[in-house]
């Protein structure tokens, strides 16, 4: 009974919070339509030369733009943070002093002061320590470092690059199912099948091979467009421009977002009784081997739930992109404030947080429950 | 069960009592409500000098923008020294307005329709005609837009230098558009060569071209890309707020007018041969001051506290380091735009 009076009562706050919004916001004679998500926006948004949204595109293109920075950013972020973590987690119960210790510096200065302050420390910190374009740093590829960026060689698709992509894709459903197959003999007749190196082979193989047959004839998949330096900037179009402003944001992310993980990562491996690491050891398992299968599979069963919480943050703080200049989602929105009413857009930016929130939390909730204990 | 039953009570008195509080809140106009909070909150911006600049050395406000905000204050108050400034980010100034946490924005603020129509703001009389311009290193040899190929082009975020600059350039040259929060990034990057070039209000770019370190290796290009009328904003749908606002200012600009200065408005209150319109403003002559709810000498007031429209721009704009001239911002008899209606 209590709880219902509760749950009620919080409808009601909730109802007097959206009523009192919509108040206010009539006084102020704003509206919140999302009419002018159709409308030309005005204003432009780079990824370095390269123009991701020009002023006569609609209001619902840039969310579009920012929403593809922000997943950029969040799935670097993830992949990033995650090799950081269990790097630094693990030299963290290394048995070598000097490791254990310089993890151990790491992970409290990064954990200890304040990402955005981190953010506008790593992005004010790049800066002036790159070389002006006129200087840039010529590294193999070619490939140039300088203020305006990181320039790689980049692979552009041609007209043939779908069939290689099917191909591509083909090989490596193919090879995994092969992989799979041959495990199972393994398992079911104790034979040495060598599944995960022929099943990897396949998996790579076939689009590896394809490629140079396709080449061969004339129809390579992939142009390569060399980085050039002209005038303030990089060539327009000629290779892939990496801005200061999106490396930024993803060390911070990384470092900060990796510093939690590394701690998930210590105390999922110390949750698994030493005993383990005993029995493994005296079977003659190698340290890496006893980590790998013995305990790092034990562990997970501890980590998953935390490390959903770190990947859920690094979602989240991926907004503070805008600190840096880096045009994600929120960015974006800034942008926007200053032509079409402020709440209609936090809205939106909000719900598409939170749906990105609960796809991230929904898919390890799906690995939670197939690596937890199957009981009976 | 008992925790919750608690805990039931606190919310329920709690939705029960605050819609009664934003109720009392609402009651009574703006003016009402500043006068019983005791001081005026006015929104500026705290980081360019000459216009809104908090010297946080020495814990002093000054520039343009901040002595319109001490003026209103003067007026409703008949003391200057009753305003709180609260510096906001371009990108949030409306949202500041909208919410009631400012009472009036003085933040060289370009008035625009889409702005007044949908942003809930109402826009008073203009206090300084500004244009976009772009500021480059001298090394650089760029002379016109067109030098701009391949440059990276940066402004502040939420402004409407940032659409100017795309409209500028669109179709003309290719340039990276950047923009950070505010203009002390904007500069940072430029000094650190990420910005090629700046986009901003004249104003802005003298201000920082003058106070800045490195200011005599840079350039601003001559071309004046866009109109910036900045003027002062409220929240919509206060129409006795709304006059006082523009009545303020209005009477900087009489005085001047009729040279009625700081230094002479004690004497001009008994000079005999001055103009009836001063008269009136000053409070002298009718009893126009009862309209707008103030006090008989809040004309008085903002000159004394403040100085007329041409002493406010000397004060901080034409004296060095800044070194403005008036141009368009003179006098409508001096060819400048600045004109005030009749007071009367």
């Amino acid at each position: 009974m209590g709880q219902f009076l509760f749950v009620g009562a919080v409808i009601l706050i909730l109802g007097w919070l959206l009523n009192n919004m919509r108040i206010g916001l009539g006084d102020a004679g704003i509206s919140i339509s999302y009419g002018f998500l159709s409308n030309a926006s005005g204003f432009q948004i780079n990824l370095g030369l390269n123009e991701l949204h020009s002023r006569t595109d609609t209001y619902a293109n840039a969310f579009w733009i920012g929403f593809l920075n922000t997943m950029r950013v969040i799935i670097m972020g993830l992949v990033l943070s995650t090799v950081l973590g269990l790097v630094v987690g693990i030299a963290r119960l290394s048995s070598n002093w000097l490791l254990r210790n310089l993890a151990l510096v790491f992970i409290e200065i990064i954990q200890n002061t304040p990402l955005l302050v981190q953010l506008i420390f790593v992005y004010a910190g790049i800066l002036p320590s790159l070389p002006g374009i006129r200087n840039a740093a010529e590294l193999p590829g070619p490939s140039y470092l300088s203020v305006k960026g990181l320039a790689i060689p980049a692979l552009n698709p041609t007209d043939s690059s779908t069939i290689w992509y099917l191909l591509a894709l083909g090989g490596i459903v193919g090879g995994y199912m092969i992989w799979r197959a041959r495990r199972k003999m393994r398992l079911d007749t104790g034979k040495v099948t060598y599944a995960a190196e022929i099943g990897l082979a396949i998996m790579f193989g076939v689009g590896a091979f394809t490629w140079l047959v396709m080449s061969l004839i004339g129809s390579s998949p992939f142009m390569v467009s060399l980085p050039r330096i002209q005038g303030f900037n990089y060539a327009s179009g000629e290779g892939a421009i990496i801005p200061p402003e999106l490396v930024a944001i993803i060390i911070g992310l990384t470092l900060y977002t990796g510093a939690f993980i590394a701690e998930v990562v210590r105390s999922g491996i110390q949750s698994v009784p030493h005993g383990q690491w005993e029995a493994a050891r005296a079977q003659g398992f190698s340290y890496f081997q006893t980590l790998r299968l013995i305990v790092l599979p034990q562990a997970l069963r501890v980590m998953i739930p935390p490390l959903t919480n770190q990947y859920l943050n690094l979602a989240k703080n991926s907004s503070l992109g805008t600190a840096c200049g880096y045009a994600e989602l929120f960015f974006v929105a800034r942008t926007m404030s200053e032509s079409v009413p402020v709440v209609p857009v936090i809205l939106f930016v909000m719900v598409t947080y939170l749906l990105i929130s609960l796809a991230i939390a929904g898919i390890m909730n799906v690995l939670n429950s197939r690596f937890q204990l199957k009981t009976r | 069960m008992k925790r919750i039953s608690i805990l039931l009570i606190v919310t329920l008195i709690a939705v029960v009592a605050l819609p009664l509080v934003s109720v009392q809140a609402q009651d009574g106009g703006l003016l009402a409500k500043v006068r019983e909070r005791g001081n005026l909150i006015c929104g500026i911006n705290g980081g360019i000098p000459g216009f809104g600049f908090v010297d946080t050395a020495n814990n002093t406000v000054s520039g343009f923008d901040t002595d319109f905000c001490r003026a209103l204050a003067a007026a409703i108050f008949g003391d200057a020294t009753k305003v709180e400034f609260k510096a906001v980010a371009a990108a949030d100034r409306f949202t500041a307005i909208g919410s009631g946490e400012i009472d009036v924005l003085i933040r060289n603020t370009t008035f625009t329709f889409g702005r007044d129509a949908q942003q809930g703001a109402e826009f008073g009389p203009v206090i300084f005609y500004d244009g976009m311009s772009i500021m480059v290193r001298t090394s650089d040899n760029i002379t016109s837009l067109e030098g701009l190929e391949g440059a990276t082009v940066c402004a502040i975020q939420g402004t409407t230098t940032a659409q100017n600059v795309a409209d500028a350039t669109s179709g003309k040259v290719k340039v990276e558009v950047l923009t950070f929060e505010n203009i002390d990034q904007v500069i940072d990057g430029f000094v650190q060569t990420r910005c090629d070039a700046v986009a901003s209000d004249q104003s802005q770019l003298r201000a920082k071209k003058a106070t800045s370190e490195k200011g005599g290796e840079w350039t601003i290009l001559p071309n004046t890309l866009s109109k910036e009328p900045l003027a002062p904003a409220w929240k919509a749908g206060d129409a006795q707020w709304g006059d006082l606002v523009r009545w303020v200012v209005y009477a900087t600009i009489i005085a001047e007018e009729y040279g009625v200065t700081q230094g002479n408005v004690e004497s001009q209150l008994t000079n005999a041969d001055l103009n009836p319109e001063a008269k009136r403003l000053l409070g002298v002559e009718g009893e126009l001051y009862k309209v707008l709810e103030l006090d008989q000498a809040w004309a008085v007031n903002v000159i004394k506290a403040v100085g007329n429209y041409g002493e406010i721009f000397d004060r901080n704009l034409t004296a060095a380091p800044l070194s403005f001239e008036r141009g368009i911002n003179a006098l409508w008899r001096n060819g400048g735009l600045i004109y005030a209606p009749p007071y009367r």
